[in-house]
């Protein structure tokens, strides 16, 4: 667990699509959250209370993600904790900070560094025309089965994983449960044409 | 259930054209090996450089037997062989099913691919394996799974903060108070609420005592997939233990839903120092007993160590969390570096491996027993009276006896179990440390009384990536013993 990695390619690219790139510069390593549309939510209870750690939220445009992933990668942050989705479908409206677009679609990285006890949370905003975010497989391998998780159930695309395909629900099913335009209760079960006795 | 799905390709290539044969078989002896030019074993500073372009790290992807070849371990990055190289078993389970249509263009058709599971009993549950053999050794795994999965985080969304904790308890079935806990840390992070110190005291002492069993339950089935089935009696009886004293506070054995956003369900009952200490003094003595069982044996010892080792670059790319970190040396306790609770008031060493094989998982668990014991009886000492919930009305319901007396309570009382109580808009994160590892909740609040999106990020689902890579160049007999050193509980793996 070496932070000697140079943080290399740290202005990532700001096309036009992306003006409100919103992280930029150098992943400070120790102190506060990096970009201008960092929020360290430290949260209105007491010290006291748990779970209530100062949270450092970042949210980098599509494009940069990868690249602020490899950052803190270098920057002491070994693990990356959790991948998820999010679909804010019926609650488009929520609070983001200036500068962010809200998209339909979040992915949500949990970052872990074990060597300063800390955590930091990338949000991306993923459009719904086009549910395609870069991959960070190749930084973490371990969210080999968290980026396809997230596949299986938002159908968010994710460039470069090895093998995008589903994990939790059949090979054949249509559709992705967690998505919030998805049915609850009878859902007709899919299991056409299994091959074969088993 | 195997598939020798090879066989019957290979057989017509040979029958029919037998000068395509010295094509592929003979040049697995090459003379020179190119072996010897392996770069050195990968270190943690080169590991941890693996780029953008993924360059393999350890291993030359061209070897005298193309890419089946099996190198040392240790010459392998983990994300190198979790890419191309082939510790994945890359192929859609769909196709696995027919035999006829596995792709069996290999350079080396010795290999078979065979399938352990859903149904096997050494799988801990409906975990499927599916193993691509060359003989005996295992050249790539591929863990399929959601066989157990009932849309447990969709259902989640159409459940109320209050009913919330009776969904995640069945999750991770062998550590239930582990899952209420950190979704009421959650739910209790957006709120914005400070609990009683008794109530942080009690959930510690339930989530020590269900981090016990747990281990109890690891180690008897761990016993019985080695052959040791005087362990798994014994591991079973002495979990029995810890269950009563659940049933005793809780009401039931399982799936508790004991510890609540606001606090816990119930106080504890009268007696229960006694109880807990009785525990404490059975169990401890008695993991020496399974030290002298299973630690000194020569068999047991065999069967784990060196096998399935990992080191710790390579458990920390994979995210793995828990005693199969810590078993390749790194000190990481989420008790004591993000301490939540009142962990940071109690005294106990965090357990650490050196070598990162089966038998350090078991030493680990088996002295996070001990360790968890330890804590427990300081969470006797240091109990403090008071309340075991918050006293916000909107939060805990009155007492049964209030509603009798008062308007108010009965209103209250109303609202929280048909409406819920609504928790302010917002995001959080919150992680503890279950029996498996790091044991995450994200939690999404719209601002309603449903969670608006609740996921849980359970250890064994990541935990469960290390497979392949630790039966990678083992035995298949191993597999049983390296599958079981994971401690998977496939209820949290599929949710």
């Amino acid at each position: 667990m070496s932070t000697s990695e140079t943080a290399e390619t740290t202005e990532t690219v700001e096309t036009k699509e992306t003006t409100k790139a919103v992280h930029t510069g150098p992943v400070a390593p120790v102190e506060g959250p990096a970009g201008t549309a960092g929020l360290s939510d430290s949260g209105g209870g007491s010290s006291r209370t748990p779970g209530r750690p100062v949270q450092e939220i970042v949210f980098p445009s599509r494009d940069q993600y990868v690249g602020v992933v490899e950052e803190y990668r270098g920057n002491g942050f070994e693990m990356c904790a959790d991948l998820c989705g999010v679909d804010y479908l019926t609650h488009f409206n929520r609070y983001l900070p200036e500068g962010v677009t809200r998209e339909r679609f979040e992915v949500v990285v949990n970052l872990l560094s074990l060597s300063q006890a800390r955590r930091v949370r990338l949000r991306v905003q993923i459009p719904e025309s086009d549910l395609v975010v870069g991959s960070i497989f190749d930084v973490y391998p371990g969210v080999e089965a968290m980026e396809r998780e997230a596949f299986d159930m938002f159908g968010i695309i994710f460039d470069g994983h090895p093998d995008l395909t589903r994990i939790l629900m059949p090979e054949d099913w249509e559709g992705h449960p967690l998505r919030k335009d998805y049915g609850v209760g009878r859902v007709p079960v899919q299991f056409k044409g299994a091959p074969g006795p088993r | 259930m195997t598939e020798p799905t090879s066989d019957s390709p290979k057989d017509g290539a040979t029958g029919s054209d037998a000068s395509a044969q010295p094509e592929s078989y003979p040049p697995a002896v090459a003379p020179a090996h190119p072996d010897t030019t392996l770069p050195s074993p990968v270190s943690g500073d080169e590991y941890l450089k693996i780029g953008p372009g993924g360059e393999p790290l350890g291993l030359e992807t061209e070897t005298s037997e193309g890419h089946q070849e099996l190198t040392r371990r240790s010459t392998t990055g983990a994300g190198e062989l979790r890419r191309e190289v082939g510790a994945v078993l890359r192929l859609p389970e769909g196709v696995a099913v027919d035999p006829s249509n596995i792709d069996v263009e290999q350079s080396d058709d010795n290999t078979m691919i065979i399938n352990m599971g859903p149904q096997h009993p050494s799988t801990h549950g409906v975990l499927r394996l599916m193993f691509e053999l060359d003989g005996e050794t295992v050249l790539r795994t591929k863990p399929v799974i959601g066989y157990l999965h009932t849309g447990m985080e969709k259902t989640a969304e159409e459940l109320t903060y209050v009913q919330g904790s009776t969904n995640v308890t069945r999750m991770d079935y062998l550590s239930p108070l582990h899952n209420e806990l950190v979704l009421s840390l959650a739910v209790e992070a957006l709120l914005g609420i400070e609990l009683p110190a008794r109530a942080d005291w009690i959930r510690m002492l339930m989530t020590e005592l269900n981090r016990v069993s747990s281990h109890l339950m690891w180690m008897a089935t761990n016993g019985m997939d080695l052959g040791s089935t005087s362990m798994m009696i014994y591991g079973f009886r002495e979990r029995e233990m810890v269950l009563a004293f659940f049933e005793k506070t809780t009401g039931l054995r399982m799936n508790h839903n004991f510890i609540r956003p606001g606090g816990t369900a119930a106080d504890l009952p009268d007696g229960w120092e006694d109880d807990v200490s009785i525990i404490c003094d059975t169990v401890l003595p008695r993991t020496d007993e399974y030290d002298e069982l299973l630690t000194g044996q020569p068999l047991f010892r065999q069967r784990t160590e060196s096998i399935g080792r990992l080191s710790a670059e390579e458990a920390l790319a994979l995210s793995l969390t828990g005693p199969i970190l810590r078993s390749t040396g790194v000190p990481w306790d989420l008790r004591r570096s993000m301490p939540y609770l009142r962990y940071d008031e109690v005294d106990f060493d965090v357990i650490v491996g050196t070598y990162g094989d089966n038998f350090d998982r078991y030493s680990v668990r088996l002295n996070e027993i001990r360790e968890s014991i330890r804590i427990i009886r300081q969470i006797v000492e240091k109990m403090p009276p008071g309340d075991y919930r918050v006293q916000d009305k909107k939060v805990t319901p009155p007492p049964r006896a209030r509603i009798d007396e008062s308007m108010e309570a009965l209103i209250h009382h109303f609202k929280v179990f048909t409406e819920g109580f609504k928790v302010p808009e917002g995001e959080v994160y919150t992680a503890i440390e279950s029996p498996r590892g790091e044991l995450g909740c994200y939690l999404v609040s719209d601002g309603r009384s449903k969670a608006y999106r609740m996921h849980i990020r359970g250890p064994s689902f990541v935990n469960l990536q290390a497979l392949p890579l630790m039966m990678r160049g083992g035995l298949i007999a191993d597999a049983v013993s390296v599958c079981s050193s994971v401690d998977p509980v496939m209820g949290e793996v599929d949710r």
